[in-house]
């Protein structure tokens, strides 16, 4: 008979699981941190040429629980967290389930490197203790991938790609392969959590951007064994701008020739009525989880993952 | 020309990369936080064999290789190329030992293969996973020792050498599997 009724994850992987929710649910609870949660259905989503929205109903499945938290955190809430699904359309592979459970949390009050130090606490309660090794993405080329990552001519980023480089690549794209093919491996090697700071402006998202030169955003990233955990931003306050990244974002989907997104007037709308200065990160929950367990794949820890779902 | 989209490339799959036939042996996803996505894949050339790898940004496509399996039979071989033909047309196709591969050591005339054509060309041969085949050299078997787990060599009609236990007799028809050219048991039929 075929066996895929049954559950992919192992016995100690289910376990895990249980053991690290309870655990990241403990860690929030002993500092004062309010569980919340907010919907997987809306109306809109976050244009975002990175992530694509899964419709459903002529409504869409949320990528994030960002902007919805963020609601609630203008209204004086407090810090908060909340662990949900989020689901991404076409990112399948060992370590993406495009259906998968997400730690998001924000601290009023506080700065990104603060909430990085908490992060690697968080990190650190399930993992183990460990040493923190810390770069700035800048860094990371250098040493690596043997690039200047904001000066070198794109012609030389692509000569530093192994095989046929894809076509119509920019420079952040070329960057990105690099990180794959040059960096990435070099982070398995190194114990510990390794931070990553200092993102470029192309690669901001919702974070606050310093102008520079070059301009980079107040954006974090941590990574154990190689496997990039979390992603954590000073959060952007500014309501004019934050709508002009969508647009921007938005321009970029046309440009592809995908549609456009229909933007969260509600998450503006909170913005504009007054986003306390705040720092948030989202955790992928899965990845901790395989990681717990020195599992090397989402399918191990998932009971059932997508091609069994 | 089928086209595949990114989550279509999965491991054997057959894709036309360079004007050449390939079958995908691994698939990877890989996609940096808030950046670019890409497939990476690690492909074996459906002619010389050889494996390189490729990197496609997700909203790529690729050309899926014009590739089709057809049981044929195997009719002889002429020193240079073995010949085989499909029986619902008659029509033959020669290989040279190179694309046969493994295949050949498994080779035993009247019997039904499948034969990898890509644009029509034959390029590759599959043996089925199990074939029975008969003992044409052996020592004698010692009666018997049917648990001991030492073995022997024995030569098959193919030509093919496998080990087999002490038991098994010259003349004896046995399975083996062309997986790894490994004595299963003795043919029951």
């Amino acid at each position: 008979m075929d066996p895929s009724w049954r559950p992919a994850a192992t016995p100690r992987g289910l376990a895990a699981r249980a053991a690290t929710l309870r655990a990241i649910r403990e860690f929030f609870a002993q500092r004062g941190v309010m569980e919340v949660e907010t919907p997987l259905l809306g109306h809109a989503a976050v244009p975002d040429e990175a992530t694509r929205p899964l419709g459903c109903g002529g409504m869409f499945l949320s990528t994030s629980p960002e902007p919805a938290m963020k609601r609630l955190l203008a209204t004086g809430c407090g810090p908060i967290y909340q662990i949900t699904r989020a689901f991404r359309d076409e990112e399948l592979g060992s370590l993406h389930n495009p259906e998968f459970t997400m730690l998001e949390w924000y601290r009023p009050g506080w700065n990104w490197e603060a909430l990085a130090r908490e992060a690697v606490e968080l990190m650190q309660t399930v993992l183990g203790p460990g040493p923190v090794h810390e770069f700035t993405y800048a860094q990371l080329f250098r040493n690596w991938a043997g690039v200047d990552a904001y000066n070198d001519p794109e012609a030389r980023l692509a000569a530093m790609l192994e095989g046929p480089v894809p076509s119509g690549l920019d420079r952040w794209g070329l960057l990105d392969l690099l990180l794959v093919q040059r960096v990435e491996p070099v982070l398995r090697t190194l114990d510990g959590v390794v931070m990553v700071t200092r993102f470029p402006a192309e690669r901001a998202a919702m974070a606050v951007i310093d102008p520079g030169p070059p301009p980079t955003a107040r954006r974090f990233e941590l990574y154990a064994r190689g496997v990039e955990l979390v992603n954590g931003y000073q959060e952007l306050t500014d309501w004019q701008e934050q709508a002009a990244r969508f647009e921007h974002a938005n321009r970029r989907l046309e440009a592809e020739g995908r549609s456009p997104l229909p933007v969260d007037r509600n998450f503006l709308a909170a913005l504009r009525a007054g986003l306390p200065e705040c720092a948030g990160a989202a955790l992928g929950v899965d990845r901790l989880v395989m990681l717990s367990v020195g599992a090397t794949s989402l399918g191990e820890v998932l009971a059932f993952p997508f091609d069994r779902a | 020309m089928d086209m595949l989209n990114h989550n279509q490339l999965r491991q054997g799959t057959r894709v036309e990369i360079d004007d050449l036939p390939w079958i995908i042996v691994d698939a990877q996803f890989v996609k940096p936080g808030k950046g670019q996505a890409f497939t990476k894949i690690k492909i074996k050339n459906l002619i010389d064999g050889r494996v390189i790898e490729r990197t496609f940004k997700s909203s790529e496509n690729v050309v899926k290789a014009d590739v089709v399996d057809k049981e044929m039979q195997y009719l002889y071989n002429d020193g240079e190329f073995m010949h085989f033909m499909d029986p619902a047309n008659f029509e033959q196709s020669a290989l040279d030992e190179k694309q046969v591969g493994d295949a050949r050591f498994w080779l035993k005339e009247q019997e039904t293969y499948l034969v990898t054509l890509w644009k029509n060309r034959a390029i590759a041969v599959l043996s089925p996973p199990f074939v029975n085949l008969i003992i044409t050299k052996c020592d004698p078997g010692i009666k018997g020792d049917t648990v001991s787990g030492a073995t022997k060599p024995a030569t098959l009609e193919t030509g093919a050498e496998v080990k087999v236990p002490l038991f098994v007799n010259e003349g004896d028809r046995i399975r083996v599997d062309t997986r790894n050219g490994q004595y299963v048991e003795r043919a029951k039929d």
